[in-house]
């Protein structure tokens, strides 16, 4: 952190201010009859150097394309993301190049996302060297002692994919992001795919990782219990919104929207007296028919008539903690 | 209904089953197979060149008084119309028939492999839709009437003719890569590779081409034995390869009118095209799984 800023306020990483996507489906022969799906349909958050926002929700409700739009590997359909000052969406293919060693990645699927043709190390290398990190005659040791640093042995340099584990693979993912010195890197559900106990290690390394080189997540999960367990801040997704965005503790203490207050109720206490379970009736509406207002007032189970007509905006209901409800 | 009763008893370890065993073996010969295709394709290249070192007669000296001549110690694979030696010939031929075959599928691999990378990887309108329709409009023709109108315009002439077997063959290579990149350019690994900052070229090249080698390599080992083929339908036609120089594809027309008097004149030439055919297509399966780091 630059000695001008001031400790008290957070500096701003990342800017996301009214990001869209919009897929479109043609129906029928003749082109003309075309559906919007609108997987990511007006976002707007900021991550601070150095915390962990995590970004929750359940699985179709745009948080995967979201993450992807905002590193522009989706082109969005409209907002603006801006990285360190520098808006993303506008920028020039080999300048976005370069900015891809300042914000990295890390896949949901360990098995999909390494090239099956590819030792590791050459895969690691060839991201070295791309953005200059090393010296190219420093470029194996330094490559090496990355899956050290990571938790793998040296020898896993001239290795192919498929001879590790989900858990080893994911490991290679992240000494893959972490070779270019990143400051910012963008986890899509990254320990999804692994069991629970190697969910535990991958979390507890990324953990330390980011104690030790300084980094900035936006951790993407539909799991609460990891995004609890990683997170600074937490926000909510549904249907390609933001509907509450708060600290952990006081996300988790105290939701506002009735869409949180019922993912809550639904997780088992083990020491308490059982609470009150909130059930959502029916399912989540398909993003090719959004419905009017409130996007959440169709399984509300608090919803009045003004939910069904006027959508309500994300508004800072404490201070640090925003939602998008009528009556919360 | 019997059921099958539990003993107890010591716990033996049983040997591999039935089938991971063949499994097992059908892994060693399918390694047989390519390592004795690629020693066939290497004693025709050899034979071609040292062809003529090794023919025992010129291949083009005539001897009315030895015409179709069956096979003897004199003349192992016997003598055509023109009394001339058909070993000798063959291993001339050779020389005309695997150039033909590798130089023009290595003409449509130069030309196919990267305008399909490129349709697939970019889909713009300017590649994809100008390449592919191109390629449609290419395929929809039929290959050899279309070889034979290219040789015709470029003049006949071996050169010619591999050069128009080869853009003949392009479009199968085109639209080939296109696909197997269209799969490819979906899966994660592409997207990490841009997500970590890599170039798009870099990314067609390191990437995805080594992921789609298999079946380009299957292609092109298919091709070159349909380029001999049609090596030899255009020598037929007077397109190809010149008289008196011999090709195997020539020969077999040759031969054609006295299939039932002197069988020999096409029997050896076709048993060799055959023989080229299936070693270059099990040698080109073998590299595939050779460079498949699973499989190795």
């Amino acid at each position: 952190m630059s000695i001008m800023s001031d400790p008290s306020v957070p500096e701003k990483i990342l800017e996301v201010k009214d990001l869209k996507k919009f897929f479109y489906a043609h129906k029928g022969l003749i082109g003309n009859h075309r559906q919007e799906i609108k997987a990511v349909d007006g976002i707007n958050f900021s991550v601070f150097r150095g915390e962990t926002l995590g970004i929750v929700g359940e699985s179709g409700c745009g948080k995967s394309t979201m993450g992807r739009a905002i590193l522009q590997l989706q082109k969005p359909t409209e907002g603006s993301v801006t990285f360190e000052g520098i808006e993303l969406t506008r920028l020039k293919n080999h300048k976005l190049r370069k900015l891809r060693k300042d914000i990295q990645m890390i896949f949901q699927d360990p098995f999909g996302s390494l090239n099956p043709r590819m030792t590791v190390g050459a895969m690691l290398k060839e991201t070295v060297q791309t953005h200059h990190v090393v010296k190219s005659n420093e470029t194996k040791e330094y490559v090496e002692n990355m899956l050290e640093q990571v938790g793998l042995k040296k020898s896993f340099y001239s290795r192919y994919p498929h001879e590790f584990s989900g858990g080893q693979r994911q490991r290679i993912s992240i000494a893959r992001a972490l070779a270019v010195k990143p400051k910012m890197i963008v986890c899509d559900e990254a320990v999804s795919a692994l069991d629970v106990s190697v969910q535990a290690q991958i979390l507890n390394l990324l953990q330390r990782l980011k104690k030790q080189y300084g980094l900035t997540y936006l951790f993407i999960s539909h799991d609460l219990s990891v995004v609890k367990h990683i997170s600074d801040r937490v926000a909510v997704m549904y249907l390609g919104q933001i509907v509450e965005l708060a600290d952990k503790k006081e996300m988790f203490n105290n939701p506002l929207h009735p869409y949180m207050k019922a993912l809550l109720s639904a997780i088992p206490l083990v020491n308490q007296e059982s609470r009150e379970r909130i059930i959502l009736k029916g399912e989540v509406p398909s993003p090719l028919n959004i419905p009017k207002g409130c996007r959440f007032h169709t399984r509300c189970p608090f919803a009045k008539a003004i939910c069904s007509e006027k959508v309500p905006e994300l508004e800072e209901k404490k201070e640090g903690h925003w939602a998008a409800c009528h009556f919360a | 209904m019997e059921q099958p009763q539990l003993k107890a008893g010591p716990i033996t370890f049983s040997k591999p089953s039935k089938k991971v065993v063949s499994r097992r073996s059908s892994k060693i010969l399918k390694h047989k197979l390519a390592l004795m295709g690629g020693i066939f394709v290497a004693v025709l290249i050899l034979l071609a060149v040292f062809a003529p070192l090794i023919a025992p007669y010129s291949p083009i000296r005539q001897s009315y008084a030895e015409a179709l001549k069956p096979p003897s110690s004199a003349h192992w694979f016997g003598t055509d119309t023109l009394g001339r030696d058909l070993f000798s010939r063959i291993i001339f031929g050779a020389q005309v028939s695997l150039k033909a075959g590798l130089i023009s599928v290595g003409l449509a691999l130069l030309i196919g492999v990267p305008l399909g990378m490129i349709s697939g990887y970019f889909r713009g309108l300017w590649d994809d839709l100008i390449i592919m329709r191109v390629t449609d409009a290419m395929l929809a023709f039929p290959s050899l009437i279309l070889a034979l109108t290219l040789a015709a315009v470029l003049g006949p002439s071996l050169n010619h003719a591999m050069i128009a077997i080869g853009l003949v063959f392009t479009p199968n290579f085109i639209r080939l890569v296109r696909g197997e990149v269209l799969a490819q350019r979906e899966r994660e690994y592409v997207t990490a590779a841009k997500a970590s900052g890599l170039k798009n070229v870099h990314i067609m090249i390191r990437h995805i081409f080594p992921n789609i080698l298999g079946p380009i390599i299957v292609q092109a080992t298919l091709n070159v034995a349909a380029a001999i083929i049609a090596e030899a339908s255009l020598s037929y036609l007077g397109l190809g390869t010149q008289l008196p120089t011999p090709s195997w594809g020539a020969m077999l027309a040759e031969g054609q009118g006295y299939l039932q008097q002197a069988p020999w004149i096409s029997i050896f030439p076709g048993l060799f095209i055959f023989v080229a055919v299936i070693s270059i297509n099990v040698f080109g399966d073998g590299i595939r799984d050779w460079l498949d780091p699973k499989i190795k």
